[in-house]
């Protein structure tokens, strides 16, 4: 045995480290195209019909669109339906999630050991999983059927049990890195658990929190299938939230099944894009200037 | 202890009470059933005294602090027994939000509250406990729990700050600060300059040799130095005893215990 460590064959590892950085290199790239032709292809067929119409009008019916495909005019109406009941859905899922996913984080953030907290833990990764057009039946199951109707708020309830997992998990893991003392430190002053909570660890938390329901907001907004049986669509704005209601992923559903208005799929589709990745934007900068 | 008899303790306000403020009755805590990280301690502290709590890491000094503003509540698991007379009174049968108000603890890490301004953290022991100020009555906390830690002139400009803009020295005098403005009877102190570099530690030993008029301190340290610069009493802690309890000078030059003079003398520690 020679005292020094010898490394044998430095040239051919060396070789062998460049293979594998380009294989990662390579797949990163391969990984990004599929990602670059979809935002192609919405932008390219999205912007012709990407006009004041789109927000000002509903949806054309089918026969307004033949007669002005036919004189070769551009398809009148726009998703104003879809937008309002997008954010009449996605609005009431918001208030329901929040305080349902701020308690059960705070919850399973303060007591990580206790065997309840443990089973939630588990039951919100599986609620993750589940399929949502499964969320879908529930809603409609619970709302739908009680009620008699289809309705926004079925697919708030929906979007709720979608959005729950999500908050929930963001909510436990913000907390979670807050260090123990600022709670301690909180009593210490005679405070009361509730008031430490409202007003030093929420606070404090503030950034991550907000960010988890931005980016679960984002993740909701295209869902489509538990939307189907629940909100089921409408021609028209509707505010009441038992009746009825449009969304702009149900009505890019729609337009795919009418050939006369598959070009109005593309706009609305960008618009949807536009809105998430606007969301994700906020939720980075939000991220960033609350960071403790 | 039976030495505690034996040797009096420094006593700073000899003249007026001979009372001891805090009196602990054979406190033990324990963390799981059986093992006790905190074994039968009983002393009596003194008021406007600095008393140094020392020992080895684990031999339960900070784990006996925290028994004293009921902290061990949080957890559910840890037990603490015996009785705790502050001013007569048993904190062990107060509410534990009261205890806290009136024993003020001070943490290892400055951690001023990240949300909040400099102002409203040292007010945060008023807000976090809804009791209404005026705009007078905030200024004067304000100004008064800041100069008494030697912060005022240092942050009277940049009240509207976060807490954490100021240094590590800086954030842990707001956070004795935000301590003092309640007007507490001890202040617990764990490890307070640990976290700090040599000069602000030197501050911060200056402002509580200061505090001393008006406070009673109880300092947990692991430095010995800091122990023998600023304290009148001290305990030494191994394994959960309460070992030795004594004026610090006597602890420094003539130990009664083996343990305690291989401690002071650096055979372990």
């Amino acid at each position: 045995m020679s005292d020094r460590v010898k490394f044998s064959n430095v040239k051919k590892r060396a070789a062998k480290d460049k293979i594998v950085f380009g294989l990662v290199c390579l797949f990163s790239f391969l990984s990004m195209i599929p990602l670059f032709l979809i935002i192609w292809e919405v932008v390219s067929k999205g912007y012709k019909n990407f006009n004041w119409r789109l927000f000002t009008q509903v949806a054309p019916s089918s026969m307004d669109a033949l007669i002005a495909k036919m004189s070769g005019e551009p398809i009148p109406g726009g998703i104003l339906n879809g937008i309002t009941g997008t954010i009449l859905i996605v609005g009431m899922a918001v208030l329901f999630t929040i305080p349902l996913g701020l308690f059960v984080g705070i919850y399973l953030s303060e007591h990580p050991e206790n065997k309840f907290a443990r089973t939630v833990s588990y039951l919100t990764d599986l609620l993750q999983g589940m399929p949502s057009i499964v969320i879908g039946i529930i809603a409609y199951i619970w709302v739908v059927k009680p009620l008699r109707s289809y309705s926004a708020l079925a697919g708030s309830v929906a979007l709720t049990i979608m959005m729950l997992p999500m908050v929930v998990r963001s909510t436990e893991e913000t907390l979670k890195m807050l260090p123990r003392t600022l709670k301690e430190s909180g009593l210490a002053l005679g405070a009361s658990y509730t008031s430490v909570i409202f007003r030093v660890i929420l606070p404090s938390g503030f950034g991550g929190i907000f960010t988890g329901i931005l980016l679960a907001v984002s993740r909701v907004m295209g869902e489509t299938a538990p939307l189907m049986l629940t909100a089921l669509g409408a021609t028209v704005v509707n505010w009441n939230i038992l009746k009825p209601t449009s969304a702009i992923p149900l009505l890019i559903w729609d337009f795919y099944n009418d050939p006369n208005l598959v070009d109005i799929i593309w706009s609305a589709s960008l618009l949807l894009l536009i809105v998430i990745f606007l969301l994700n934007w906020i939720a980075k900068i939000v991220a960033r200037r609350w960071k403790i | 202890m039976e030495n505690i008899t034996e040797n009096k303790l420094n006593n700073q306000n000899e003249n007026s009470t001979n009372e001891p403020i805090l009196q602990l009755r054979n406190v033990s805590v324990s963390y799981a059933p059986g093992k006790k990280a905190v074994n039968n301690v009983s002393a009596d502290i003194y008021p406007n005294t600095i008393t140094a709590i020392m020992g080895p890491s684990g031999c339960g000094k900070s784990t006996l602090l925290r028994a004293i503003n009921r902290m061990h509540d949080l957890y559910p698991k840890i037990e603490t027994t015996g009785d705790i007379y502050l001013k007569g009174q048993n904190i062990m049968e107060m509410n534990p939000m009261e205890v806290r108000r009136l024993a003020g603890m001070v943490f290892q890490t400055p951690n001023p509250f990240p949300t909040m301004s400099i102002y409203d953290n040292v007010l945060a022991g008023y807000r976090l406990n809804c009791i209404k100020l005026t705009r007078e009555e905030k200024d004067e906390i304000v100004q008064r729990s800041l100069m008494a830690v030697a912060l005022w002139d240092e942050v009277k400009d940049v009240m509207n700050r976060r807490g954490s803009f100021l240094s590590g020295g800086q954030q842990q005098r707001l956070c004795i600060a935000r301590t003092l403005a309640l007007k507490p009877e001890v202040l617990l102190m764990d490890e307070p300059t640990s976290a700090l570099d040599p000069v602000s530690t030197n501050k911060i030993e200056e402002l509580l040799l200061d505090l001393k008029k008006n406070f009673t301190i109880l300092i947990v340290t692991h430095n010995m130095s800091q122990a023998a610069r600023i304290s009148d009493n001290s305990m030494f802690m191994y394994l959960g005893d309460l070992v030795e309890y004594a004026p610090t000078r006597q602890m420094f030059t003539k130990p009664q215990h083996k343990k305690t003079e291989e401690y002071l003398t650096g055979i372990f520690g």
